[in-house]
């Protein structure tokens, strides 16, 4: 996998998945995050930040979960 | 499909809701109520004879319409998830402490924001406590604060709520079980299918909004975010539009209907709600809604606002409305008596203690 930072923030209540993710970011610059979400709404939040913040990510879809990977 | 993609959209939504807000506050439910979801839960608490204050007792069709909304539109889309296991307990407490903290100012963040678009000065005393108290609770977030996550239950566990509701709305409509006021706010009610319809439709704008009034101060604060407050801002010019042309938009600290002007338990009352829903994860309206897509947690929640209805009224926490002189009775300044002063007081210190023993804990990889 490289240098991948994995983050689980399945059944977490709002914004904390976003704030996982804003502080991962920061506090690994140059490393890709792999995130878990499992609902529809964290989903959105977390690719809307993302999208705010200038990074490219993708979002993978299985059994109800939300894989979405940061790029560096 | 991202139907509120852009904050114009979002606004758009927010004017929907308000205006279906002022369509129930002119078909009858009390004009800067209108949709309350703090006042209508004590309402409904006093329908089921949790409470016993003649003048808030009615199992109010909104409270069902905004869950069922959610959950008709979250199965639909494929949103639906049931879930639970979040710290039931402490958000049971939390919506006690919501429920409390809001009958004390007189409303929850939705009904501060229709005193608002009123010209009630109190209500800007209480959006400034209430900011205040997201700002707190955003602070814990931000130092890690969690109340841990919550895991995927079988789905008939968020069908219980829903069901529950329904069942109960349908008793409520078909035999005198409930007690209905026959005076005060919870006698001023819009016809039952309107005020189902408008929640229904109010429900399913809001599971695809996000419309949180916590949320929106909170995302501002954390992330710079104002995709939240749009929603709140269109909803609060429907609103100033409907109190401006039924001649209800005066700006007074007095005169107000079901408010009072004790300025620091304004101010701490909805301090008490912002900080309490941050905590939460969404303000009552935004726990509603989470029930109705799936939310064990958000349910629970639900039933503490219930019970602490219940206590705000059996046990004189909750605020009283100023009324002026009359020929036969002295003016009432109004506000929590001695009894709501203390409980806010311990809301508060219970909010910290919740907040500084809640954290995340880091895993070093």
């Amino acid at each position: 996998m490289g240098d991948m930072i994995e983050l689980d923030v399945r059944g977490l209540s709002c914004p904390e998945p976003v704030i996982m993710t804003m502080d991962a970011m920061e506090a690994n610059p140059g490393m890709r995050i792999r995130v878990i979400a499992d609902e529809a709404h964290t989903r959105k939040n977390l690719e809307k930040m993302l999208k705010y913040q200038g990074k490219k990510s993708t979002t993978e879809e299985k059994n109800g979960e939300y894989i979405i990977t940061v790029e560096a | 499909m991202e139907l509120f993609n852009t904050k114009w959209k979002l606004a758009l939504s927010g004017l929907i809701i308000g205006i279906l807000a002022a369509i129930l506050a002119f078909s009858g439910n009390p004009a800067n109520m209108a949709i309350c979801v703090a006042c209508f839960i004590r309402d409904m608490a006093g329908a089921l004879k949790l409470h016993t204050t003649g003048t808030v007792q009615y199992f109010r069709p909104e409270i069902v319409g905004f869950v069922l909304g959610s959950f008709i539109i979250a199965k639909a889309t494929g949103e639906y998830k049931a879930t639970a296991g979040s710290s039931p307990m402490i958000r049971f407490l939390l919506g006690m402490i919501m429920m409390i903290g809001a009958l004390v100012f007189l409303g929850c963040p939705l009904r501060m924001v229709i005193r608002m678009s009123a010209g009630d000065l109190n209500a800007y005393i209480g959006f400034a406590g209430f900011a205040l108290g997201v700002a707190t609770g955003s602070f814990f977030l931000k130092k890690g604060f969690t109340l841990g996550r919550a895991y995927e239950v079988k789905s008939v566990n968020g069908y219980v709520l829903p069901a529950a509701l329904t069942l109960l709305l349908i008793i409520g409509v078909a035999t005198p079980l409930f007690v209905s006021s026959t005076e005060g706010p919870g006698s001023m009610q819009a016809p039952i299918i309107i005020a189902l319809v408008a929640a229904i439709v109010c429900g399913i704008i809001a599971q695809k909004n996000r419309l949180c009034f916590a949320g929106s101060i909170r995302d501002i604060i954390l992330m710079k975010d104002f995709d939240l407050i749009c929603i709140i801002g269109g909803f609060f010019v429907a609103m100033l539009v409907y109190n401006g042309v039924t001649g209800n938009l005066v700006f007074s600290f007095t005169g107000k209907p079901i408010a009072h002007a004790q300025h620091l338990w304004n101010l701490l009352g909805m301090y008490t709600v912002g900080f309490a829903a941050v905590l939460a994860g969404g303000c009552p309206f935004r726990q509603l809604i989470l029930a109705g897509q799936g939310s064990s947690d958000s349910a629970v929640t639900f039933l503490g606002m219930l019970v602490g209805a219940a206590f705000a009224h059996n046990f004189g926490l909750a605020g009283a409305a100023a009324k002026a002189a009359t020929e036969t009775e002295a003016a009432v300044a109004g506000g929590p008596a001695t009894a709501g002063k203390i409980a806010v007081v311990i809301c508060i210190i219970v909010l910290f203690m919740i907040a500084v023993s809640n954290k995340r804990t880091v895993k070093k990889k």
